[in-house]
């Protein structure tokens, strides 16, 4: 294995190499989707490309995570910390956008207009925070998980299990809206039952993590990016060149836009539809700034992006990582309402005010899989804006369709949707396995665990937390999407200020920084159960998909009273934090702490 | 078996790599530029945004501009700002003589 003279020098070729790996995998990948086009027109059924599609590109993953297997304990935390920043940058790319971002993004934006823009902006804006406050300082104390962190900057096992237990419930709900996304994609594209399909997901998450840790997710999530990013680009270009002759769709949908504004105030049967550009139509402006404040927090947050940043080189390339990690995500993001616009021009064009009898073809494609709904209330039999309904994940999935394109795109955004959702299950699944195994087993159960034995335990618990959150997805959880959102507003409440305040405010003790982990934690869900399910009415009409707007504060709140009623932290925990400061030079534990091993 | 190499690095018996006086002086520098990033950051991800309603009266290629800020403006300033950020830390690192080896 990895530990062999040759296998070393195989992985220094391929690492020196990545650039002729990665162009050859992506041409490669142009010839499969061009082989598909044709054997398309030679008559093979749309069936049997769906499963090329699904088949073919998880085995793909599949095999990146087989060659890339290890038995050292660093390759399997944090990759050999050997990841160049670009790479680094594209992995993170596909470790933050998952089903939700792929198939639900755009939909949400059609639906909602302005306001669903604080998605857009919550879900890009947190990286300016990762870089400046976290990346490169975490990266400089060298953990292998954020609790890590936690145990060392707050001295001790509580401050690493309130880490660990903050991380676990943020981390979990989040990757059981992956597995259910990922059951819905397979269930659709390769015709078996969702219960099935889920399952079938989840052997494509653990073929990828559970032999290489974080060095096989790493190079597969990079595999990942490309095909998503091709997936999501490629219909709506063709859609944009269609529509306006000109293929640059996030440029040109400006023209929709404006006929979309015209459309609206002009055609009968749109009567009723709301603004698309007007703010402030669905959330108020304290929910709209409320969303994005929480999402941006949450992002700097979640473990399973944090620590993308532990396997960078060096502290120079962590910031460098962050940057290329915008830029990736930042190219799904800025066409997304390109895709809200163009869809929604077809719509009030070709759709609303038509006679129901002759409908565009993919409104009935789409009405047969129930995700567009027709009725005809008043009975006229034209078509009204409150007589079309549609789903939000059918926007992004239907484009292929709505622009004509043959059946081999729409097996594309298919594969495009399955590597977003798998991507990110397998960087979620890696962190809570990786708490468990590392932070819980080896640091606090059993520190004189030797390499063979953290691993094995680290591959059985990967594999236990998988079946559990699959179990749970095939349930069938309602809500999953604001589950998502409930995710980010956790882990803010709960992390943020224990990891920003570590940094850089010296006098944090431990005592304040528990506090606050409790505090910002306990707020938050108190919330969010309270307002769910027990029906407490909202604080000044906060929904509760932004719960971390009275976590956060209270977490630092908290954290900063408590911290100035306990004595400073000592002069050996000042001169740690004085060295992850500084880039240049070695860790200086506090005496008593275990180097990390 | 010890698998990382921070540890191993450290030099002069884990002693700091500069003098308290260049740390401090490294270290406010370093400070003083996460301030601006992130009053940068308030304004491009909130601040603008409260303006959204009379932005939307200017047009550009058929963009309404309050929009468009939401959109895309924003996040090109969030891409541009990152890059510029490791830049300009990366030059303050070299100016203190505290970059990596």
């Amino acid at each position: 294995m990895s530990d062999t003279p040759a296998a070393k020098a195989a992985s220094g070729d391929f690492l020196s190499n990545l650039g002729k790996v990665y162009g050859l995998y992506t041409g490669g990948f142009a010839g499969f989707v061009l082989v598909l086009a044709l054997l398309e027109q030679m008559g093979v059924p749309n069936q049997i490309i769906g499963y090329l599609f699904v088949f073919l590109t998880i085995g793909v993953y599949a095999l990146i995570g087989y060659l890339s297997r290890t038995a050292q304990v660093s390759e399997y935390y944090v990759a050999g910390r050997k990841v160049p920043a670009l790479y680094n940058g594209m992995a993170t790319g596909s470790d933050w956008m998952s089903a939700a971002s792929f198939i639900g993004m755009a939909g949400t934006l059609y639906l909602l207009g302005y306001d669903g823009l604080a998605f857009v902006l919550g879900w890009t804006g947190g990286y300016v925070l990762v870089a400046i406050l976290l990346a490169p300082y975490l990266r400089k104390f060298g953990a292998y998980t954020v609790p890590d962190f936690l145990g060392a900057r707050y001295g001790g096992n509580l401050a690493r299990l309130c880490g660990v237990i903050v991380l676990m419930s943020a981390s979990f709900t989040y990757v059981v809206a992956q597995i259910f996304g990922t059951g819905i994609i397979a269930s659709r594209f390769l015709g078996i039952s969702f219960e099935v399909a889920v399952f079938v997901g989840l052997a494509g998450i653990l073929v990828c993590s559970m032999l290489g840790g974080m060095r096989a997710v790493t190079w597969t999530q990079v595999a990942q990016y490309i095909i998503l990013i091709i997936a999501y680009l490629l219909p709506v270009v063709l859609l944009s060149a269609k529509v306006t002759g000109v293929p640059v769709p996030q440029l040109m949908y400006g023209q929709a836009l404006e006929q979309i504004e015209i459309l609206r105030t002009t055609k009968e049967a749109l009567a009723g539809a709301p603004s698309h550009i007007t703010p402030f139509t669905t959330y108020d402006p304290l929910n709209f700034f409320g969303l994005i404040f929480c999402l941006m927090i949450g992002t700097a947050s979640l473990p399973h992006i944090l620590m993308r940043y532990f396997t960078t080189p060096s502290v120079r390339d962590a910031r460098q990582s962050v940057a290329w990690s915008l830029f990736f995500i930042f190219l799904l993001y800025f066409t997304a309402p390109a895709y809200a616009a163009f869809a929604k021009l077809e719509v009030f064009t070709n759709v609303i005010g038509s006679p129901i009898a002759s409908l565009p073809d993919w409104v009935r494609i789409w009405s047969n899989i129930g995700l567009v709904r027709v009725t005809d209330m008043n009975g006229d039999g034209i078509l009204q804006f409150r007589e079309f309904v549609i789903n939000a994940d059918a926007i992004v999935l239907a484009t292929p369709e709505i622009a004509g394109l043959p059946y081999v795109i729409a097996g594309l955004v298919a594969a495009g949707g399955l590597a977003a959702a798998l991507s990110t299950a397998d960087g979620l699944l890696l962190a809570i396995a990786n708490a468990l195994s590392h932070d819980i087993y080896y640091r606090m159960i059993d520190p004189n665990a030797n390499a063979k034995r953290r691993l094995t335990m680290a591959r059985i618990l990967l594999v236990i937390v998988a079946i559990v959150a699959a179990w749970v997805a095939s349930t069938r959880p309602a809500g999953i999407l604001a589950m998502v959102a409930w995710a980010f507003s956790i882990a803010a409440s709960g992390l943020f200020p224990a990891l920003v305040m570590g940094v850089w405010w010296k006098r944090t003790t431990t005592a304040g920084a528990v506090a606050g982990m409790v505090a910002g934690y306990s707020v938050c869900l108190f919330y969010l159960i309270g307002t769910q399910y027990m029906g407490m009415p909202l604080w000044f009409g906060v929904r509760n998909i932004s719960c971390g707007l009275f976590g956060i504060p209270a977490a630092f709140l908290v954290t900063y009273v408590v911290s100035l009623m306990t004595p400073a932290p000592s002069a050996a925990m000042q001169d740690f934090i004085d060295s992850i400061r500084t880039p240049r030079g070695g860790v200086r534990l506090v005496a008593g702490e275990k180097a990390l091993d | 078996m010890p698998l990382v190499e921070d540890v191993k690095e450290s030099r002069g018996g884990g002693g700091p790599a500069i003098d308290k006086a260049t740390g401090d002086a490294y270290w406010s520098k370093t400070s003083s530029l996460m301030w601006t990033m992130l009053v940068i950051w308030l304004v491009a991800g909130f601040g603008i945004h409260f303006f959204a309603s009379s932005l939307n009266a200017i047009k550009i290629l058929g963009f309404p501009l309050g929009f468009y800020m939401a959109a895309q403006g924003s996040l090109i300033i969030f891409v541009v700002m990152l890059f510029w950020f490791a830049k300009r830390q990366n030059s303050i690192d070299e100016e203190f003589g505290v970059e990596e080896e």
